[in-house]
């Protein structure tokens, strides 16, 4: 089986082709131009370098969110739009878990973190079980405080911190952190999203038949918008 | 090719209209599908691009799928994918700019990125087959107001612009301002249909010192004041008399400024474009006036005046003749100006 992965959903723009179990290619481009003109370029190439054959690509897999909105679309989109051309489904592969399965097999908790502003991450927490990747706290926006509160209480044998939150909150998490917490810094090969991990991830999920027509998939934002929240914030105002 | 014809996909979802349509030879609508978000905008008062965003992920697929079914086509029977990339709201253009970039890569189509506005004037040519460069473009909407000598089918030249708000930006304003609502356009239309068009005199939006240019933010200041000096005072407010004077003082500049430059370019003909367009007395003002010109108007029908997909193909389809081609790294251009390429 051939899957095509994407990932747009931080600063890291990401395109990977996976197939059977061999990793046929994968293109990270971490730079100042938008993922909307980077991400299907990027994809070209790939598909060019490795002579990939268009007909023979049995799904998209999309990292689905939390993220950037709008990053989080362009890939939603890219991958909308590959599956329509091509009649082929598409795998959703929610951000933060692939994030965790740059990890794979890492004793401890997985604590993945995106930068969501305000003092906030987007963050899930994981750890593997015979190489099996389990979830032990699902996908949220939480504070960076509430965070180490959180791990501050449930004591783990050791966390490993990762994601482009990690330079943003580093200090204010070694601060907050119980000095008795062993807890690791992911280096920069693993430490951001990676299509090759959506597309690992995806697999697995499509072996499984949790696959969607691409008109049914959309981003999970985990976050309402601007507009939303304070329309909501000045109707409870009111009551 | 089908038949010696040239069948394009387009795409469009640069404000809160998600649209496909495909367009046979520039000038044949063989489907148009437009899902409209007014009614999630509403209660906001205006598009919040966040949620238009939103919207139009949901919605790009179905409205594509539908607009290939209505024509009788799949994705490898088009010739080409056309999809707006500018003017617009950026976050709303990029779900249009993706999706369409994708479709193209994977069925091996060319891409052709195509300007709004120049779309909106390209409405035209699909109920008016006699209609061929050159001849006056106005185009009012929401977001635009452009006098335009269109020298040839992808050649444009602007000759007046807004310098403050957009037409359609004025009407959403004052709708707003006496309590009509959005959209403004046609709450405005159907309100001053009741009213006295001089039951109040509003200062004409104009600019000094610059023949073709236009201001509506004088105009919409005007009927603030006018509101509150009512309130103050007490006197009664008939919001129809407001809607009809207000809408008066617009078209009537928009009617002078058009008429003065098809004498002074030596146009015969001018076309109007744009949301605004749809308004019932901009057309019938229109008419007589550039009829009293000695010149031809052509207008869209209200459908094509708004956001859709079909003026994009038809745009598109001459940059397709012409050779002309987008890379895979289109981008959404939120200020895109009309000619640039």
């Amino acid at each position: 089986m051939k899957l095509i992965a994407l990932d747009s959903s931080g600063l890291v723009a990401s395109v990977a082709i996976l197939e059977d179990d061999v990793l046929r290619a994968e293109y990270t481009v971490n730079y100042r131009k938008t993922h909307s003109q980077t991400l299907l370029p990027m994809l070209d190439e790939i598909a060019d370098m490795t002579g990939l054959d268009l007909k023979t690509v049995d799904a998209v897999a999309v990292s689905s969110g939390p993220g950037s909105f709008t990053g989080l679309r362009i890939g939603s989109a890219t991958a909308k739009g590959l599956c329509l051309a091509l009649q082929i489904p598409v795998v959703e592969v929610p951000t933060l878990a692939a994030l965790a399965y740059n990890l794979y097999g890492a004793d401890g908790w997985i604590c993945p973190m995106m930068d969501a502003r305000r003092q906030q991450v987007y963050n899930g927490i994981y750890h593997f079980e015979n190489g099996e990747m389990l979830t032990d706290v699902s996908e949220r926006p939480v504070g960076v405080a509430e965070l180490a509160a959180e791990l501050n209480e449930r004591k783990p044998s050791r966390v490993i911190f990762l994601g482009d939150g990690v330079p943003v909150y580093r200090d204010m998490l070694t601060e907050l952190l119980d000095q008795g917490i062993p807890r690791l810094f992911a280096p920069p090969s693993c430490s951001h999203q990676r299509a090759a991990s959506v597309a690992a991830l995806g697999k697995l999920y499509y072996e499984r038949g949790l696959m969607i027509k691409g008109s049914e998939h959309a981003p999970v934002y985990l976050r309402k918008s601007q507009a939303e929240r304070e329309r909501e914030a000045k109707k409870a105002m009111e009551t | 090719m089908s038949d010696g014809h040239t069948d394009i996909l387009a795409i469009e979802t640069s404000c809160d209209e998600t649209a496909a349509a495909v367009v046979r030879d520039g000038r044949e609508v063989l489907s148009s599908i437009i899902y409209t978000q007014i009614a999630m905008h509403t209660v906001y008062g205006g598009v919040v691009p966040e949620l238009a965003s939103r919207a139009h992920i949901e919605k790009i697929d179905a409205v594509v799928l539908a607009a290939l079914e209505e024509a009788g086509k799949t994705i490898s029977d088009v010739d080409a994918v056309a999809v707006t990339y500018g003017p617009g709201l950026v976050g709303a253009l990029l779900v249009g700019v993706a999706e369409a970039k994708a479709l193209a890569w994977a069925a091996k189509k060319p891409l052709i990125g195509v300007n709004h506005i120049e779309g909106h004037i390209s409405a035209n040519y699909i109920e008016h087959p006699d209609l061929a460069p050159p001849y006056l473009g106005l185009v009012v909407s929401g977001g635009h107001t452009h006098l335009i000598i269109v020298r040839d089918y992808a050649e444009f030249e602007i000759i007046g612009r807004t310098v403050d708000d957009a037409a359609g930006e004025a009407f959403d304003k004052v709708a707003r301002a006496i309590g009509l609502g959005y959209p403004g356009g046609p709450k405005i239309d159907a309100a001053a249909k009741e009213g006295d068009p001089f039951a109040i005199s509003f200062p004409k939006a104009k600019v000094h010192h610059s023949e073709y240019d236009f201001s509506f933010s004088g105009l919409k200041s005007a009927v603030l004041n006018y509101l509150n000096h009512a309130e103050m005072t007490g006197e009664e407010v008939r919001a129809c008399d407001v809607a009809a004077s207000f809408q008066r003082s617009v078209v009537e500049v928009l009617k002078e400024h058009t008429v003065r430059a098809a004498k002074e370019f030596g146009m015969r003909k001018v076309a109007l474009a744009g949301g605004v367009s749809a308004n019932s007395a901009l057309r019938e003002g229109m008419r007589k006036a550039v009829l009293d010109a000695g010149c031809e108007l052509f207008v869209p029908s209200p459908v094509l005046c708004t956001d859709n997909a079909a003026m994009i193909g038809a745009a598109a389809f001459h940059e397709y003749v012409r050779g002309v081609r987008s890379g895979l790294d289109l981008n959404a251009v939120p200020g895109l100006r009309i000619g640039e390429r």
